[in-house]
């Protein structure tokens, strides 16, 4: 039973965390390694144990070990999926204490004080923990000692325990590399014979910490139990979802509505107290056949207001088809975003709330990004002078004055039968419609950006002119120099 | 001299057409302050030029909505004039409005205090509309690079008279001019 007084801690260090996890989804049965690109070249991240055994190692590079060992199958390294590997195998080892953090990139490390006896003792414990990995098909190497340093000491370099109170029997034979030193200082200290952690412990300290600073001795009475170590365990990200189970099935549009709404200001209320705002979300509803349906919600702006985003809703549960009833429902945010607290009282903020509301309704009908707004863009080129943005996703921003005249409505370049000359055509047809120019105005010269391709520009240079009918018209029509021929493209009003 | 219905009267929803529709609808936004909710259907190839459009308003007031089809453009311009959060709706119609179309987007105008606007084809207009406009571009004798000369015809104005007018659009200052009002 604990004792209230010394301290257990567990270090798991997962070697060959990479190759596992990929091996997990596909099994290999040759040689196997990871590849990771550093510094333009691709070097051996992670291998397995066949890819051990025919002499490879880690940091070889590939073309290497390619030499060594040709049916070497390998795969690129992807760091985001190995962390959150290692988050998943946090949340398991939770099964053993409560105290769980991270050690380093392939480790965890758990405060198991007071917690070995539910497992029925520390070797069980142990025990448990290697099957269950080893059966999940990750190769794991434990250390047990009364401190986080001879944990990891242990984990590392020996595998063992270290009974309770004598740490330094337990570790005193592994080499100074377990005390997580920097590499320099390692050598620097088997340069001066000092091997094992043992001759470190008995050596006088003032030489040691005048001749490598205040780490060494550090980090060695981390690993005694001379000086505190805290395990930081990690916190869970906080879960945005809520879920009713009703006595009995509902099937009224209004009762579906009164029980959504109950949901929504749990999970307003939450996210308002973590500054969250919700952008997307998902209600799902459980009928009593079993058969459920989801309406989704796809807000135009960080949300956290119930009662904004309940009328939202009433759309999308209108269409849903109750059956026999629904008894349970569940209100998720699929994605959250960061909305601070903002001050309240300003008139234009109010207005923009009522317009993002709207631009969510018309969205949830014919898509968020199906509503547009304008940007300016820095071209030239007329079809290029603007760019389209969903207007959930940006901000309205200004357009420079309008100083060369430009047409109000575009279409692509339409072909007139007109003499290939650089002046304008006297008369010609467009759409069926017979026309007489009244007055020219022009010539504007725009060439093609170079450096963008772009099929439309591929006739060159154009010369834009502005096209006054006597029939009324004003077309915006241009030339090509370079590869003769009249073309309208949009028309003033 | 006056335009006898215009500004369009508020809480309404008006007709255009002819070639100049798109220089009317413009016009009209540029008289209303906020945003204005422009519905298209996402096919088309002739499209509204952001930039050209700077000549009447600001084009960062614009929001297109492009709809699938002329039930999503109906749909959607009700209940943009519904809510009220935009002034001023516009929307591109291809298919005749049926009576009751257009008595549902005139009731929607009502509840949201809004003004909407129909770009139609001829003889595509619905019997609800408020008032509807022949536009079309006029040649101008003396062509001035910031003005834009333009004939609108009342056709149809169910509270008043009919007309039609000759109107200049002045780029730089930004405001209309009846050059003449002319009878038919």
């Amino acid at each position: 039973m604990f004792d209230g007084s010394t301290r257990r801690v567990v270090s798991l260090w997962f070697p060959r965390l990479a190759s596992d996890r990929i091996l997990r989804a596909r099994p290999v049965s040759g040689p196997f390694a990871v590849t990771l690109r550093q510094s333009n070249s691709d070097r051996l991240h992670c291998l397995n144990h066949v890819a051990e055994r025919m002499g490879l190692s880690r940091g070889m590079s590939l073309a290497d070990a390619r030499v060594f060992c040709p049916d070497l199958i390998t795969r690129p390294a992807e760091l985001s999926h190995d962390l959150r590997f290692l988050s998943t195998l946090r949340r398991w080892a939770t099964r053993y204490c409560p105290w769980v953090g991270h050690e380093g990139e392939d480790g965890l490390v758990l405060d198991v004080t007071g917690a070995t006896h539910l497992m029925g003792g520390e070797m069980a414990m142990l025990a448990d923990m290697r099957m269950r990995l080893v059966r999940a098909g990750i190769s794991v190497r434990i250390g047990l000692a009364d401190t986080r340093g001879a944990a990891f000491a242990l984990a590392h370099f020996g595998e063992g325990v270290a009974h309770a109170g004598q740490m330094l029997d337990g570790i005193g034979e592994l080499p100074v590399a377990a005390l997580r030193l920097p590499e320099a200082t390692v050598v620097g200290l088997e340069r001066l014979g000092l091997r094992k952690i043992r001759d470190l412990a008995s050596s006088p300290r003032a030489p040691l910490t005048r001749r490598f600073g205040p780490e060494v001795l550090l980090r060695l009475d981390q690993a005694l139990g001379h000086y505190p170590e805290q395990i930081s365990p990690e916190a869970e990200p906080p879960h945005y979802g809520v879920r009713m189970t009703m006595p009995d099935p509902i099937g009224l549009t209004d009762d579906v509505m009164a029980a959504t709404e109950r949901l929504l200001r749990q999970l307003c209320d939450k996210l308002k107290a973590q500054e969250m705002g919700a952008r997307v979300l998902a209600l799902t509803l459980r009928r009593v056949d079993q058969g459920s349906q989801q309406v989704e919600l796809r807000l135009a702006s960080a949300m956290r207001d119930a009662s904004r985003i309940l009328p939202l809703f009433a759309r999308g549960v209108a269409e849903v088809d109750a059956g026999f009833g629904i008894d349970q429902m569940r209100l998720e945010v699929v994605r959250v975003e960061p909305l601070p607290v903002q001050q309240i009282g300003q008139r234009n903020s109010e207005r923009k709330e009522a317009l993002d509301d709207l631009i969510t309704r018309i969205g949830n009908r014919i898509g968020l990004e199906n509503i547009l707004r304008f940007l300016p863009a820095d071209s030239h080129i007329p079809e290029r002078g603007f760019i389209t943005a969903p207007a959930a996703y940006s901000r309205p921003e200004p357009f420079p004055a309008l100083t060369r005249p430009r047409p109000l409505r575009m279409f692509p370049p339409e072909l007139i039968h007109a003499p290939a000359e650089r002046t304008p055509p006297r008369h010609f047809r467009w759409r069926r419609m017979p026309l007489r120019t009244l007055h020219a105005i022009g010539p504007e010269r725009i060439a093609p950006e170079w450096w963008m391709a772009d099929e439309a520009w591929s006739t060159g240079i154009r010369d834009y002119w502005r096209i006054e009918t006597s029939q009324g018209r004003r077309l915006w029509m241009f030339h090509t120099p370079q590869n003769p021929g009249w073309f309208v493209q949009g028309e003033f009003p | 001299m006056e335009l006898s219905a215009f500004p369009l009267k508020r809480k309404r929803v008006h007709e255009t057409y002819g070639a100049g529709s798109t220089g009317f609808a413009a016009v009209v936004c540029a008289g209303l302050h906020g945003p204005v909710i422009w519905i298209t259907e996402g096919w088309k190839s002739e499209r509204l030029y952001p930039v050209g459009f700077g000549a009447f308003a600001d084009p960062a007031r614009l929001l297109v909505a492009e709809a699938q089809g002329p039930d999503d453009v109906l749909a959607v311009a009700e209940e943009a004039l519904r809510d009220g959060a935009a002034p001023m709706v516009v929307m591109e119609i291809t298919r005749p409005l049926g009576l009751t179309a257009g008595r549902r987007l005139q009731l929607a105008a009502e509840t949201g205090r809004t003004t909407g606007l129909c770009l139609i084809s001829e003889d595509m207009g619905s019997n609800a509309a408020e008032t509807r406009w022949h536009c079309t571009p006029k040649a101008d004798p003396t062509p001035l690079m910031d003005s834009t000369l333009m004939r609108w015809e009342l056709k149809k104005n169910k509270k008043g008279t009919l007309g039609a007018w000759d109107v200049r659009w002045q780029h730089t200052t930004g405001r209309l001019a009846v050059v003449s009002a002319s009878r038919e």
